[in-house]
């Protein structure tokens, strides 16, 4: 953002990044110690509560599976100078597609036709959620992150009436739908394992989590090594550029959101077919905005979006655990670290950098002193 | 005829009570949007406001301590806005997310650690609520009002417009021009923050007795919206705002009425301010055209 100039590479990709997180982490130590409680034993307690048992470990997976979708969902946009703000609406829409599916076909489909083609449509509506306000800025003009903060908004909407209206279960009182056939429901972590002969906790990390490893992998794959993935880059590097050297930027922009909004819809899968095993309401809880400071904090890559979501799979299934040894303590602590990291590894990028450029010129001094010393001696 | 009056006039006080923070918000997000700055965080700063406002009303009993904590805390999440957007030449929507983010974590955070209620505050006496009435409306509903003609006359009329419009249009000339291009903005932001702050006050100061976790519900977006439907101007932005505020004001009344033999969706008339911005946005209706230079980060130099 800013010339800097004086930093190594290495420095400027990896310690200037490290030291902005460590900013945010920071100032969440600080509100921590605002409300009176040891930042430690809020870590203490994060921690245990994630990663203490073989159970805890398969939620933080399990909240991770949903990180890695809309980190990708996002830095793909990124990557080609778009912000989609709506992974929240295409994480709705893409549960509403799959629910749909799992709905009608349960009955009539087995399981191994019936998941491919559910997962097919959480990702088709996802995309074509995305693709409406992608469509509005490539041939109208109007501006993609506004359309898409109201698209989020008339997405829930949506599932709100039709969960109230049309799909609730004849005779039920809250907002949601039969459950599924066991036809429509992805495999458990756990039950994989045992089959393998594994002692295994339950919990319900589910195959949702291999599909986002494949697709941080095809993710890594398009961008860097396919034609389209190409001209998605220079598009967001240089849009002139792009333009002069033929790239069409309307039918990019569709193309990227689609990809970007299927991405998103994957949320749906994990949620619907994976836990929950029918349609209800508010199952994309955050996970859209979420999104954004996993792949702020993962530098936009499939890897470091990967890791960005383990952490937050940590705080997310640390913070769930938290209210309970620490009661002053709200999950909601989760949320407040997420806009820190949004702020200091996103709109204050670089921040650090001050502070990094001094860490190596003291160690710099440091080093030259150690091997200058022993050479006066021998003077 | 002669009942029909009544209903009207109660038709016309409820629209401008649901339209009394979202007028304030977008006047205030008109300052900042205006001198160039995109401030989706009008959401957050009125939360934020909110929380402050009543946790301060609670532990002094004073409205008016209340209404000072909650200008102050949405003018602090406003200087941090400024801060990465205007100092730091930061991501201007990304800094907005972050500001959404941090309000709606924070009330919670702070409400669940005071109060120990779930994150919202104690239920408020009227002694220590924005109760006082001039001419049948509340004060505060008053404020709203006034700061629509308040606003078109600084913006419009006064040196200081003059030259936050410039700045909004192309900082390279105000800078040429001798003006500082951060102070212009840095005002906006603060212009923007003081008025979110008094929207969430009303809140929960007048609006309810209290404040409950994400009681802004959206309210800060459909600004948002009715600023962008009002193309940026001050007048037509208070139309969209009555407009947003009467659609609130039916789907309450017609919840469950059948309007020619079909029960109309409550949702549908939730989504209207969100569909018709996306229409304006598209140019189907009209054209609503941005200030230039907003959300690009000034650097300074020749």
């Amino acid at each position: 953002m800013r010339a800097g100039g004086t930093l190594p590479r290495w420095a400027e990709l990896g310690l200037v990044p490290l030291l902005d997180v460590l900013c945010a982490f920071l100032a969440a130590a600080l509100v921590v110690l605002a409300i009176g409680v040891s930042p430690l034993a809020v870590l203490r307690a994060i921690l245990a509560g994630a990663l203490g048992d073989a159970g805890a470990l398969g939620y933080t997976l399990y909240y991770a599976t949903n990180f890695v979708f809309t980190g990708l969902a996002v830095a793909l946009a990124f990557h080609a100078g778009l912000f989609n703000i709506g992974g929240e609406g295409q994480a709705i829409l893409g549960g509403l597609g799959t629910g749909l599916v799992a709905l009608a076909l349960d009955r009539v489909l087995p399981g191994w036709l019936l998941l491919p083609v559910a997962i097919a449509a959480a990702a088709l509506f996802g995309a074509g959620w995305a693709a409406i306000p992608a469509w509005l800025q490539a041939r109208r003009g109007s501006h993609i992150v506004i359309t898409t903060i109201m698209f989020n908004f008339i997405a829930a909407a949506l599932l709100v009436y039709l969960l109230v209206n049309v799909l609730i279960a004849p005779g039920s009182m809250s907002p949601e739908t039969r459950a599924f056939q066991p036809a429509a429901s992805l495999p458990l972590a756990h039950d994989g394992l045992r089959a393998l002969g594994f002692a295994a906790a339950p919990s319900p990390l589910n195959a949702s989590g291999l599909v986002a490893l494949a697709a941080a992998a095809a993710v890594w794959f398009t961008l860097w090594h396919t034609r389209f993935g190409y001209r998605l880059r220079v598009m967001g590097l240089n849009p002139g550029a792009a333009l002069y050297a033929g790239i069409p930027i309307g039918r990019m922009t569709v193309g990227v959101l689609c990809l970007s909004g299927a991405l998103a819809g994957m949320v749906g899968i994990n949620e619907i077919l994976g836990v929950q095993h029918r349609l209800i309401l508010n199952f994309s809880a955050g996970y859209g905005f979420g999104g954004i400071a996993v792949a702020l904090m993962g530098r936009n890559h499939p890897a470091g979006i990967v890791l960005a979501s383990l952490l937050f799979g940590i705080l997310n299934q640390g913070g769930a655990e938290i209210s309970f040894d620490i009661p002053a303590v709200s999950r909601e602590m989760v949320t407040v670290i997420q806009g820190l990291v949004i702020l200091f590894s996103g709109a204050l990028a670089g921040f650090s950098r001050p502070l990094a450029r001094g860490l190596l010129a003291f160690a710099g001094a440091a080093l030259s002193r150690r091997a200058g010393a022993p050479a006066s001696r021998e003077g | 005829m002669a009942a029909l009056l009544p209903e009207l006039l109660s038709l016309a006080s409820g629209t401008l009570r649901m339209a009394t923070p979202l007028i304030l918000c977008a006047m205030g997000g008109l300052f900042s949007e205006r001198s160039g700055i995109v401030d989706i965080g009008l959401e957050g700063k009125m939360l934020a406001a909110a929380f402050a406002a009543a946790a301060a009303a609670a532990v002094t009993g004073s409205a008016s301590a209340g209404l000072a904590a909650g200008c102050g805390a949405a003018l602090l999440l406003a200087l941090v806005h400024g801060f990465a957007s205007i100092t730091h030449g930061g991501n201007q929507v990304v800094s907005g997310v972050a500001v959404n983010m941090l309000a709606s974590g924070l009330t919670i955070t702070f409400g669940q650690a005071w109060f120990a209620s779930g994150g919202a505050t104690p239920a408020l006496p009227a002694s220590a609520r924005f109760m006082t009435v001039v001419g049948g409306h509340n004060i505060l509903v008053l404020a709203a009002l006034a700061s629509v003609p308040l606003t078109w006359w600084v913006i419009g009329r006064t040196r200081f417009g003059l030259r936050l419009r410039a700045v909004g249009e192309s900082p390279r000339a105000v800078q040429a021009a001798g003006v500082s291009v951060a102070g212009l903005r840095y005002r906006a932001v603060l212009a923007c923050g003081l008025l979110t702050g008094i929207a969430g006050t009303y809140l929960s100061l007048a609006q309810s007795a209290g404040f409950s976790r994400e009681m802004t519900a959206g309210q800060g977006y459909i600004a948002l919206a009715a600023l962008i439907f009002g193309k940026w101007r001050a007048l037509p932005a208070f139309g969209a705002c009555l407009l947003f505020g009467f659609v609130d004001v039916l789907a309450i009344r017609l919840q469950g009425v059948a309007v020619a033999g079909v029960a109309v969706p409550v949702q549908l008339f939730q989504v209207l301010p969100y569909g018709l911005t996306v229409i304006l946005l598209a140019g189907f209706v009209g054209r609503a055209v941005a200030p230039k230079a907003i959300g690009l980060p000034f650097v300074g130099g020749r």
